[in-house]
Parts: C-alpha cells; structure tokens; sequence
C-alpha cells in the first residue's frame, strides 16, 4: 500500500505517468465517471482549507466515489484530544483512501504509519503540500508541453512559502532548469533550498529584487502571496504586501509564451486586469489541480480503467 | 596515578570526550544493569591531553552501540575475553536514531501526539546531518557536548 507525503515519493517516471494518466481524464472525464464507484474518501480537514478540500472532494466524486470527513479540528475527536493514530485507525474502518491536513508538520506520515487505507498528505503546516506540486508540474507539462529546458521565476515570499520550496525540489530533478527568484532581502529563498537543493544539483539560479528585469527572459512566472501570518510585526507585512503587483503593464515585458501562476488564493499581488491575458493560467491550474488528485486517487487505490 | 583493576570479560570505552562518561553511562542505560562499570574521568591521554573511559562487566552485545556512534563515533570498543581484547569495533554514524534526542520544532507532531517515538534520520553523512523523520527539522544541538 502506498501513501503520497512528498512530491518526492514518486520518482519522475512515475509522476510521468501519473500526469498522463491525468491528461487522459482530461480528454476523456465520462471513461472516469464511475472508477471509483462504491469507495470512499475521507477528507479529514484539522485546519479549514475550502479550496484543496473541495479539490479532493470533487475529484473523488468526478470518478463516482463518495466523500466523507470533517473541515475543521473542532467537529473532530481531535478537540476530546484523541490521537492522530487512533483517528486514522478508525477511520481505515469507514473509507478507502484519505486526505488529511493538519497544522502539525509530519501528522499525516504519523497517520500512514498505522493506517490501512492510503494516505495523502493535503498539507501538514509549512512543511509539504505535495498535490498543489502535483498540480503546478501538470499545469506546467500540460501548457507548455515538457517540464525540461525551461526558465522558472519564483516572485514575492520566497522564504515561507512552501509551495515554492515543493516545487523547486521537484523541478531539479528535470533536465535545462534555471531558476529565477525575485523577491525582497526580507523574504529570500532559505539558505538550505539554496544550498542543498539548487546548488548541489547544479541547477542555475539568479536572485534580483526588481521583477521587470527578469521577466522577458521567463517561459513561467510563479507569483506568490505574502501571507500575514508569518509576520511578527504588522508593519513588516504593510511594507512587503505591496512589493509585488503584476499588471497588465508589466505583462507586456514578458514573452508572449509566458504563463502565469499562483498556489491561490490571490489578495492583490496579480491585478485583476491581468485575469483576461491569455498567459494567465492560474485558474486553469485548478481546473489541472482537480484532474491531479484524480488520477493520484486512481494510481494509490491501484484502479486501472481500459 | 590511580589504577583501576583489568576486567576480564565485557568491555572498555576508551577516548571518550574528557567529562562525558557519565552521559554514555546514563545513554547506554548502564545504570539499569546489574554489573560492574569503572567510571574512570580525565585520564592522561596522548592523543586527547585527558579523556574518559569506561570499563563495563558486562556483554558487549546488550549495548545499543548505535547511540554511542551518534554521541561520538571516534570512541573505541574494546571487547575484552579472559583478560585480552579480543575485538575493537568500530563505530558507524546510525542510520536513525530513536527517542535518543526530541525533536524542538514546536510545529512538529511529536509536540503533540502521545507515545510517539523521536526519530532523526541521517540525511546527510557527509554533513553529519540528523533531521526528523517527520518535519524534516535538522538537529542542530551538539551530539557530543
């Protein structure tokens, strides 16, 4: 039985195939509509998370299986104090598969480590958040037709987000990668990303403040929120909030091919006037987010549909 | 100089960290054993200037010497048969090492789940580098204080 807690896990020829078989549930949904018919995901939600939750939820049910769970710590056991692994003991009694979130970093390998259904880590506090990584490979491979040879900037808070550092990690293992971080001094890339992963992979990278320097030079622009609650200080987050805003004028430094995305949810780092460019993918990327977990459902609940 | 009498079955800790001993003797749980152990601190040594050594009566094999390794891996084993040593074993950097040290990411499961065993894996040898199995946090206190 496998369990997905880093993006990590699957080595790249099975992430190939996962994607393909993402890609092929794009094209053909109906084929889908009833390979899970009679199983059941549990979402089991200890911090509230609508829009990853929704995304396993319509996911499980676009293959005709059903859903179950809670969306917070307070409608669970956990708030009598009962115990990740005895949750998930009793749980592997009512589903086949589950998802959880918690803000404990490493509860969900806790969970896999006594669970008799498949466990997928939909998040566990700063640490991994391996299906939005899913998703942004699957976006990237399906818009842009490869996942090697291309020039990835990374732009606003670089330093806590995790979907960054995910991704960043996954993409290394590709061919041709440069890496491009644009970001203020305050919010950097970690020294460890930096060293352990990009420098010890040989991938080259640069490092600028100013985002039109870069951008005519970048087949993916990935935007980030600065997210306010990893600020101490309130007047440290006023200054960065605004550092970043992508608009329309600025659009039109980058290259026509250009695509853009964003984890969501967005506050105002991309202006809305950029929403109807055509380089805009960050919606799409749901939509890729939905077929992602779809196909992972199928490949840990080993389901094969002809 | 103070002579501490030859063992003649069990084994010797020698180049131990001068004042460490009795750190080893409590990680080794030594102190749970029904044996003979010589605490011998700052002994005169070439190498070190002065050292700790620890002679046990007792099997080498009821030691978990894979704590010894992370604590300080140039520690030599003797194993001492009728009065000889009749082996030197050396020590490796473990693998994991478990509820040997806790984990101080307050984020971390381990904060909070009851009965949850601590482990560090080696991730990287080279480095010497221990990080939690589950959040991945690097252990960043000295092993060998």
């Amino acid at each position: 039985m496998r369990h997905l807690m880093s993006p990590l896990d699957f080595s790249v020829e099975e992430l190939d195939q996962l994607m393909d078989l993402a890609n092929d549930i794009e094209k053909n949904p109906e084929k889908y509509a009833h390979a899970c018919d009679g199983k059941r995901l549990a979402t089991l939600f200890y911090e509230p998370s609508t829009r990853t939750r929704l995304s396993f939820e319509a996911a499980m049910m676009n293959l005709g299986g059903t859903v179950l769970g809670f969306s917070s710590a307070n409608s669970s056991s956990a708030s009598k104090g009962e115990s990740v692994a005895d949750t998930i003991r009793v749980v592997s009694c009512f589903a086949n598969i589950c998802a959880m979130r918690h803000p404990k970093e490493g509860a969900p390998l806790v969970a896999s480590m006594y669970s008799r259904i498949p466990v997928i880590n939909a998040g566990d506090g700063g640490h991994q958040h391996p299906t939005q990584t899913l998703t942004d490979l699957l976006t990237i491979r399906s818009l842009k037709g490869r996942l090697n040879n291309l020039t990835i900037g990374f732009c606003g808070d670089l330093k806590f987000g995790r979907t960054v550092h995910s991704l960043i990690e996954a993409l290394v293992r590709y061919t041709g990668i440069k890496i491009v971080l644009i970001s203020p001094e305050e919010l950097r890339l970690p020294d460890y990303i930096r060293d352990d992963v990009l420098r010890a992979n040989n991938v080259p990278f640069e490092e600028v403040i100013k985002m039109e320097d870069v951008l005519p030079k970048l087949d993916v622009l990935y935007m980030t929120r600065v997210q306010k609650e990893r600020f101490f200080n309130e007047d440290d987050y006023i200054r960065m909030k605004d550092f970043y805003i992508l608009e329309q004028s600025k659009m039109d430094l980058a290259s026509p091919e250009m695509l853009v995305l964003h984890p969501l949810p967005r506050v105002n780092e991309i202006s809305v006037d950029v929403d109807n460019d055509p380089r805009a993918a960050y919606f799409k990327q749901v939509q890729y987010g939905v077929y992602a977990r779809m196909a992972l459902i199928l490949t840990l609940l080993n389901i094969k549909v002809d | 100089m103070l002579n501490v009498g030859r063992i003649e079955e069990g084994f010797v800790l020698d180049h131990i960290k001068a004042g460490k001993a009795m750190t080893i003797y409590h990680d080794l749980g030594l102190d749970k054993l029904d044996c003979t152990v010589a605490i011998i601190k700052n002994a005169k040594s070439e190498k070190m200037g002065k050292k700790d050594i620890l002679k046990v009566e007792c099997s080498v094999d009821k030691m978990d010497l894979d704590i010894l390794g992370f604590i300080d891996h140039n520690i030599t084993v003797n194993v001492i048969k009728d009065g000889e040593i009749t082996e030197k074993k050396e020590l490796h950097l473990p693998k994991q090492v478990v509820d040997v040290i806790k984990c101080k990411n307050p984020r971390c499961i381990t904060s909070i789940e009851q009965g949850l065993k601590h482990v560090f894996i080696l991730a990287d040898p080279e480095k010497e580098v221990y990080r939690c199995k589950y959040c991945d946090e690097k252990y960043t206190g000295n092993r060998n204080k």
